[in-house]
């Protein structure tokens, strides 16, 4: 059993500060859900989490049984075990996934004699077209063979938790489903802890939250179980802004704004 | 005691070094030649592969005339040359690459080899040309090709640059391209101290294609400077060329690149794309793309970049676990992957991607 703790984490990016204290727990094979509008802070969660450039944490820690992963470079928090499965996965022009996982394998001490045999059984079951294998890593694939690329190798990770940022986005119903679906198996298969981060009710048809909550603002306004979630299709993200000012600036909740977050 | 470039520079009419005022030296360490330090003599040539093939020396002499002379270094190699003649008969298809290595091996020594290739009519074949020296000598090394494609031939070209990195080269190359014949002019430039290579390739037949193709990797204190020219004179003519390199330590690399298209080659398409990665704070790359449009519906496109390794990349590599000095392994070696594919033997392509993988090792960004 592990936990994955954040603790009071404040962080800015480009000068703003965009997370104003977060505070969340997430044991291995619980499911949470953090949901919020546009500029909730949700993407800078998953990015402050993993350590990419370009944020800066002003306090607060991120425990991974208790071992503080802010002290840590990137590739280290992986190894510890938080993946994070990215909403637009970078191209690697001249990488394929095999060469990156053998690497990635090769880094954490494990035998890669088997590791084509897993590839391919792990496409499969995830449903990404084996011709695609060893293309360049992201490189001319649609938004659904991203995801299913992205899921693939958490499956083949397996690290205790999984962060999905926007998993839901750019890709079909099948898709996601057929990603949801795998994540939810990991969950029973390798106890995973899950922080499922989104925009939408959508992925949360498909992969079923034991925890729910609601941020805003850089803050966690509300936390409660999947009827949390419920609520929110029901009274939009408003209910939970406070004030009719801020859902003036905020008109709905968002809907096909989020086509233009970056 | 023998006689220097100098003394035989001297006696060449006044020949002078060229300066780095003019466009085409720009940016190049050409004034540290020294031409005294450095005596002519004869290269230990060996070439595999072409025993079939008969000499022709007319055709030879000819394809030596019609070689441009342009600075001091044209007219050294016409009185120094050594000539390596590869012609390959009408309808000849060879499948085993024409190796000619040569290796410089003396300390203040310089050495002209000079190699002529012609395909005759629907011939196929490759010629990899090996540059190699003895370690940590000081040589000047100044080759001259210069290639003739005829109708409908498939004639691929590879220079390999394995020189030692205390050794300088003054390349030019010529190529010409007959009527529907296909020419693949491919450098891997890895060593030399500064080592430069001017490509001159013309299609002057309607419905050629040349392609270009180059990696360089510099390191330490070296340079690599390419001239390039995609020249087209007939109409319905192609040239594609990519070049790709990467600078690491104090190293430097300069890429200029000129598309023409002459007033009667109209429907012709050119392309041009050279990447560069800058690995260190202190190295230091230049791109220089330039085109002179000389007719209208053609199709031209020209793109350069210089830049370091991007940071979206390394952070995906590193978020599945992987070190940084292996994520940056892969993306550089990555970045290479479409140029290393695009050679013409692929046998090499393991070996050379070794070697970049060795200059990598040394590298501390």
């Amino acid at each position: 059993m592990s936990t994955l703790e954040i603790k009071g984490l404040v962080a800015s990016v480009a000068g703003k500060q965009i997370l104003n204290g977060i505070d969340l727990v997430v044991r291995s094979g619980e499911v949470h859900a953090v949901m919020g509008p546009n500029g909730a802070g949700k993407s800078t969660l998953s990015a402050v989490v993993m350590g990419k450039p370009g944020y800066e944490v002003h306090s607060g820690q991120v425990l991974l049984d208790g071992v503080d992963l802010l002290d840590l470079p990137t590739w280290q928090r992986a190894q510890a075990g938080v993946h994070l499965v990215m909403q637009y996965p970078s191209e690697v022009p001249g990488v394929d996934l095999t060469e990156m996982l053998s690497e990635a394998y090769t880094a954490r001490g494990r035998d890669t004699s088997e590791l084509a045999e897993q590839v391919s059984a792990e496409a499969e079951r995830i449903h990404f077209p084996a011709d695609l294998l060893h293309r360049s890593l992201n490189v001319d694939l649609s938004g659904g063979e991203k995801k299913r690329n992205e899921t693939l190798q958490l499956a083949l990770l397996t690290p205790k938790f999984a962060i999905l940022d926007e998993l839901d986005s750019g890709l079909d119903i099948d898709a996601l489903r057929d990603c949801a679906r795998r994540v939810e198996a990991a969950t029973h298969d390798s106890n995973l802890g899950v922080l499922a981060i989104t925009h939408y009710n959508r992925l949360l048809e498909e992969l079923h939250p034991d925890h729910v909550h609601i941020l805003v603002k850089g803050r966690i306004v509300a936390s409660g179980g999947p009827e949390l979630a419920d609520q929110l299709e029901i009274d939009g993200y408003e209910a939970f802004t406070g004030g009719a000012e801020e859902a003036a600036a905020e008109p709905t909740g968002g809907s096909y704004d989020d086509l233009f977050a970056l | 005691m023998s006689s220097t470039l100098l003394d035989v520079a001297d006696g060449l009419n006044g020949a002078q070094l060229p300066s780095a005022e003019s466009e085409v030296w720009r940016y190049s360490r050409i004034a540290e030649l020294d031409l005294a330090a450095f005596r002519p003599v004869p290269l230990t040539t060996t070439v595999t592969g072409a025993d079939s093939l008969a000499a022709s020396p007319e055709r030879t002499a000819e394809l030596v005339a019609s070689m441009e002379t342009h600075d001091v270094f044209d007219e050294l190699s016409a009185v120094h040359a050594q000539t390596v003649e590869i012609h390959v008969p009408a309808g000849k298809v060879l499948t085993e690459p024409i190796v000619v290595t040569h290796v410089i091996s003396e300390d203040g020594t310089a050495a002209f080899p000079r190699l002529v290739v012609h395909g005759g009519a629907d011939s196929e074949f490759t010629v990899v040309e090996r540059f190699e020296s003895a370690p940590g000598i000081r040589a000047l090394i100044v080759p001259r090709l210069v290639l003739h494609a005829s109708q409908a031939s498939r004639v691929s070209y590879l220079a390999l640059n394995l020189l030692a990195d205390t050794v300088w080269q003054l390349g030019h190359q010529q190529a010409t391209g007959e009527r529907d014949s296909t020419t693949l002019l491919a450098t891997v430039a890895l060593g030399g101290d500064y080592a430069r290579v001017r490509t001159d390739a013309r299609v002057v037949g309607q419905g050629a294609t040349t392609k270009q193709v180059a990696l360089y990797y510099a390191d330490g204190h070296q340079m690599h400077d390419f001239r390039t020219l995609q020249d087209h004179i007939a109409p319905k003519t192609n040239s594609d060329l990519l070049f790709k390199g990467a600078v690491q330590d104090q190293a430097k690399s300069v890429y200029t690149g000129l598309i023409r298209i002459r007033e009667d080659a109209k429907g012709s398409a050119a392309y041009q794309t050279n990447r560069n990665l800058t690995l260190s704070e202190g190295a230091w790359a230049e791109s220089v793309p330039n085109l002179d449009i000389r007719t209208n519906d053609v199709k031209c496109s020209h793109a350069s970049t210089v830049g370091p390794i991007d940071d979206e990349q390394r952070f995906y590599l590193e978020s599945r676990g992987i070190p940084p000095q292996v994520a940056e392994r892969l993306v550089v070696l990555g970045f290479f992957d479409d140029v290393l594919g695009a050679l013409p033997v692929g046998s090499l392509r393991d070996d050379l991607r070794a070697r970049v993988a060795a200059k990598l090792e040394g590298w501390t960004s």
